[in-house]
């Protein structure tokens, strides 16, 4: 392998080399500082004689003196059930003073697209035991469901509630179907504070053993965050597609991830896109977002739980609006709500499965799920539309239907989504709820609910109706 | 060139730089447009500028580990498509290589790179069942056979556009596949099933005329308020998970097109998935045949090759040109325009053009209207009549319809669905806001629908429109002072709106019976509004109280209309409910 000395340029974290032999795109580069120091780069632009290089490190301790290597290979993460349970950094070097990883594969980590014939449609229903998701936002196996949140929300307190409680109800009656379950936690420049509480919950609850950590912390490099989230992804798909698990993806904080992108576009003189972020952002998330999935004649599955913190909680910034635009769905988590004391904090209105439709009704979850879900929500936009109007001329000068849906909104919030970060509810609960609180307004307001539901389910009684909550 | 043909390649060249899918070259000679294969794996790609000795290439497949110094063969060709018989019922990424094809030959579940298949099968043998005899002359364009291409669709084998035309000194039926040859002329040119035609440009035609046939989509708000022409063009724009892609699913299915070309244009991987198990399964409503057998899917998702993704449209519109020139009335959905906008963007940046509005390129407004340029109906150079519908979603950043891709294109279509994230939020589906959308095709499509479904349907269209303007004034009001300030006629309005609202313009897509609306059925439904607006109007002149008037029990049940399966004899009952029950009251 060569060796230059031949660093014309460097530019934030971009080196520039000139090399008298053909150089791949994308691949791999070492560059050994004078101090003795090796930092891994990547190949952003190949020319004749010259290249372009990102240093995932940064670059502070090069400088013309430093030599560099190319491996002549793209970026690979060496893949192994035995990762299961171990700690590794953002680059996917263990960080747990575990044993040395004997990898099975080195698999590229710029993982190519699946093609959408082989995909597998997901509908299986996932019971997260968490009532403003699987009552209102079904997840499924195989769907990226990102939640869109703002800093110092308790969004990762919800990420870890899903790890926990996340179970497909009818396996757990009719035994294994042979795949086990599995997380992946790729952490993208959080503070060590917020990792260590997710480490925490993994060790408390023994879901480590179970998962695979990657560390990118808030020190760390930012531009290794633009590798951090592939690293993961191989790993998934290894695990998933290889090796029969349902693994389950949680990325935090994919903002970090995008400033990383946003900051290598700046060093190369990009024409830049909306505030200031690279135009082709939208297919770079794309080619991380779109590795959840199912596969034909696959047995595993890729659910990803992408996290992000929206700049000013302002979701057409452009990192919740790409996300938006490539996930199925997403989970607001509001500090309105976070504020008046409701766990989760999740507002369901903007929230959405865009799965949910295929994997709830008869035979999957219960017959009346659809319905009840599209009744709550039209019911809870109604009361909660009336809040404003209140305000203005109070509850007297409203009619006594409006007044209803006022209080609807109300309990909804307090009984429906307010279940605390401990309480895991089986969709039955969840329903029996929602059925509880559709019951205070008159029958011939539910015009989303099929008419047998209704005669099935309707309290008609509802004042010596009391809530049943179910114990954790 | 299209894939059907052996690469003959001409003028080599050598790769100078690589930086995504953009490649530049030195010492290849070639043509703007010119297909090439990029490196040591024959990666494909397309010319899209020539400065002095350097030519630049956009690659359609990932460039990872593609070096300076690999070579770069020319095919001579513009980029094309593949056409014949097979094209329906397939699925194709944005160059038109068949996916399902290409699992099979890469063996695996993700796309390999330097795989190449033709657009359609050339082995397949088809019945060609001939139009014309030995004798007869036939002009391009003519129809000179017809082959059934699957159970709801006889393919007509015409004479290519580009041809001269001639006597026709042999012909025959038979089993043949599509490179043979299945009638001779005079001049020595031998007709086949298999046409090529360059992507960018459009097939000739005689003449655009004035549309007016609608596309009838059994979705309400779109028959009975702002209908597209077969022919039209439309626009749904809206930001994420406000329903542009149940829209184009919906109208994919519904819609009384012969041909439907569905383009999934860098979007989710799932949804084309969802369309690619769905549409064998689902029923055509014309015929009960499956949906796919009139169908062409092009799904170059956002995370396949974005420069596939530019060239998926254009793939897509020759598919549906084609069809046209058969006769055909093709519907094309391209979902979404703005990822398409993208992609150029992405590869104008590359080539460090000048940017003009938000980056996107200056000829960006112009691309726009010549894809949508290419829908219209015509009379084609074989006398038929045929024509192309073209819908495209527009996905704005932040929902924000100012910015580019919604300006050029509202410039241009002349239907607009605008979709509202309130309304989404609200969960009233489809979330079409009924205030800013409008069709153009309105008053020239109005005799159509007086003619087959009734004569007063532009009247009671003009009805429900002007109570829904009313109560858009009037909601203003109440958000002020509350509903109960308000006169007694006003608050029966705002019910009467409530139901237009509600059982009107809200349509399930998810449910059996609702997601189909047959244009007699969104009829029946107005009028049944209608008539409980005359009869309370006229208890509430009566000196009936409001309160008692709302509260009639039979009125919830205009809610119910919609997922009727025999709505005629529900709709009179319970027009007749209504009246009974108001007229009782006074
Ligand atoms: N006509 C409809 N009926 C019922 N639900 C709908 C309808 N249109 C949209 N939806 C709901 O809205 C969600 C988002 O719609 P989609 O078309 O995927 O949005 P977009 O393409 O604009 O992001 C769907 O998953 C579905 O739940
Ligand atoms: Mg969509």
């Amino acid at each position: 392998m060569k060796e230059y000395q031949t660093i014309t340029e460097i530019s934030g974290p971009l080196v520039y080399a000139e090399v008298d032999e053909a150089i791949g795109y994308d691949e791999i580069v070492e560059i050994e500082t004078a101090q003795g120091e090796t930092l891994r780069g990547q190949v952003l632009e190949s020319s004749e004689g010259v290249v372009a290089i990102q240093v995932f490190e940064g670059t502070s301790g090069i400088d013309q003196n430093a030599s560099v290597r190319f491996l002549g290979e793209t970026m690979k993460m060496p893949v192994t059930e035995d990762l299961l349970g171990r700690v590794l950094d953002g680059s996917g070097r263990p960080i747990d003073d575990g044993p040395e990883i004997v990898p099975e594969e080195r698999q590229d980590i710029v993982g190519a697209a699946i093609n959408p014939y082989s995909r597998e449609y997901p509908e299986e229903f996932i019971e997260t035991g968490v009532s403003a998701i699987d009552g209102m936002n079904t997840l499924v196996r195989g769907q990226k469901l990102p939640i869109f949140s703002s800093s110092g929300q308790p969004h990762s307190e919800l990420a870890m509630q899903i790890a926990r409680q996340a179970s497909v109800p009818e396996e757990e009656t009719e035994g294994e179907d042979g795949s086990e379950f599995a997380v992946i936690f790729g952490a993208m420049g959080i503070t060590q504070e917020e990792a260590n509480e997710f480490m925490q919950d993994f060790e408390r609850t023994g879901a480590l053993e179970r998962s695979v950590v990657f560390m990118n912390l808030a020190d760390d490099p930012a531009v290794e965050r633009t590798v951090t989230p592939r690293m993961v992804l191989t790993t998934a798909e290894y695990l998933a597609f290889e090796k029969d698990y349902h693994v389950l993806v949680i990325l935090t904080d994919m903002t970090n991830y995008c400033e990383a992108l946003r900051e290598i576009g700046a060093a190369r003189e990009e024409v830049p896109g909306r505030r200031g972020y690279p135009g082709y952002m939208y297919t770079d998330l794309a080619q991380l977002y779109e590795r959840a999935g199912r596969i034909q004649g696959r047995d595993g599955s890729v659910t990803q739980i992408p996290i992000l913190t929206m700049p000013g909680d302002d979701d057409t910034h452009p990192i919740p609006d790409l996300t938006g635009y490539i996930t199925e769905g997403q989970i607001y988590v509001d500090p309105d709500l976070n504020s008046q004391g409701l766990q989760p904090p999740v507002n369901v209105l903007p929230s959405l499965s865009r799965l949910m439709d295929d994997g709830i009704g008869e035979g999957l979850t219960r017959e009346d799920h659809e319905d009840v879900a599209n009744q709550m929500y039209a019911a809870y936009a109604e009361g909660e539309n009336l809040r404003d109007l209140v305000n203005i001329v109070g509850r007297e000068a409203l009619s006594e239907r409006d007044n209803k849906y006022l209080d609807f909104a109300d309990r909804f919030e307090t009984e429906f989504i307010d279940q605390g970060f401990d309480t895991n509810r089986d969709l039955v609960t969840t329903l029996e709820i929602g059925w509880d609180l559709l019951s205070m307004l008159p029958k011939d307001a539910l015009n989303r609910i099929d008419e047998e539901f209704i005669e099935t389910y309707y309290r008609e009684d509802d004042s010596e109706h009391e809530v049943v909550e179910a114990a954790d | 060139m299209s894939k059907a043909d052996q690469p003959e390649t001409t003028g080599d060249g050598v790769i100078q730089s690589v930086s995504g899918p953009v490649v530049s070259a030195r010492d290849l000679d070639a043509r703007m447009n010119d297909v090439v294969y990029v490196g040591d794996e024959g990666l494909m790609g397309e010319v899209i500028e020539i400065e002095g000795n350097i030519t630049t290439v956009q690659v359609y497949e990932e460039t990872s580990g593609v070096a300076p110094g690999e070579p770069v063969e020319n095919t001579g060709e513009p980029l094309s498509v593949d056409l014949g018989p097979g094209v329906l019922d397939a699925i194709y990424d944005g160059v038109q290589r068949p996916l399902d094809v290409l699992e099979g030959k890469m063996g695996s579940p993700y796309l390999d790179r330097g795989v190449d298949a033709p657009g359609i099968d050339l082995e397949e043998q088809w019945e060609f069942e001939p139009a014309v005899e030995a004798g007869d002359t036939v002009e391009p364009g003519d129809i000179v056979g017809v082959v059934e291409e699957t159970v709801t669709i006889d393919h007509k084998v015409m004479v290519p556009p580009d041809s001269e035309g001639g006597e026709v000194v042999a012909v025959d039926s038979g089993s043949f596949t599509v490179t043979e040859t299945v009638a001779e002329l005079d001049t020595g040119e031998e007709i086949t099933m298999h046409q090529e035609w360059p992507v960018r440009e459009a097939r000739p035609t005689v003449e655009k005329r004035t549309p007016r046939k609608p596309l009838v989509s059994g979705q309400r708000i779109l028959d009975g308020l702002f209908p597209i022409a077969k022919g039209g063009t439309a626009a749904i724009p809206g930001p994420f998970g406000s329903g542009k892609t149940v829209t184009q699913h919906q109208l994919a299915k519904y819609a009384d097109a012969d041909i439907i070309v569905y383009v999934g244009c860098g979007e989710r991987g799932n949804e084309m998935t969802e369309v690619i198990e769905d549409f064998p399964e689902l029923e055509d409503p014309a015929n009960g045949n499956p949906l796919m057998a009139r169908t062409s899917l092009i799904a170059n998702t956002s995370n396949m090759p974005v420069a596939a993704r530019e060239s998926c449209i254009y793939t897509g519109i020759t598919i549906a040109e084609y069809y046209r020139d058969m006769g055909y009335d093709v519907a094309l959905m391209a979902d979404s325009t703005s990822r398409w906008a993208e992609a150029m963007r992405e590869i104008s940046s590359r080539l460090e053009e000048m940017p003009g509005e938000e980056g996107y390129p200056a000829y960006l407004a112009a691309r726009l209207a010549q894809f949508y340029e290419r829908a219209g109906y015509f009379e084609n150079i074989n006398g038929t009549e045929g024509s192309v519908s073209a819908i495209g979603a527009v996905s704005p950043p932040g929902g924000d319809f100012s910015e580019p891709v919604t300006q050029n294109t509202l410039r241009i279509v002349k239907t607009f669905w605008a979709l509202d994230a309130d309304l989404a939020e609200r969960r009233h589906f489809p979330s079409i806001n009924w205030n800013e959308s409008y069709s153009l095709y309105k008053d020239q499509l109005d005799p159509w629908f007086q003619e087959n479904v009734e004569e007063d349907w532009p009247e009671k269209r003009q009805w429900a429109v002007d109570v829904l303007d009313e109560e858009t004034e009037l909601q203003e009001i109440v958000q002020l002072v509350g509903k109960d300030a308000l006169p007694d006629d006003q608050q029966l309005t705002l019910e009467v709106a409530r139901y237009l609202r509600e059982a009107y313009l809200q349509q399930n897509a998810f449910h059996p019976v609702d997601t189909y609306c047959p244009p007699e059925k969104t009829y029946l439904m107005l009028t049944t509004i209608e008539t409980l607006n005359d009869e309370a109007f006229d208890a509430l002149d009566a000196g009936v109280p409001i309160e008692e008037i709302v509260d009639i029990d039979a009125a919830p049940q205009i809610n119910r209309i919609g997922v009727q399966e025999e709505y005629e004899e529900f709709v009179a009952e319970l027009k007749s409910d209504i009246a009974e029950e108001l007229r009782s009251l006074y």
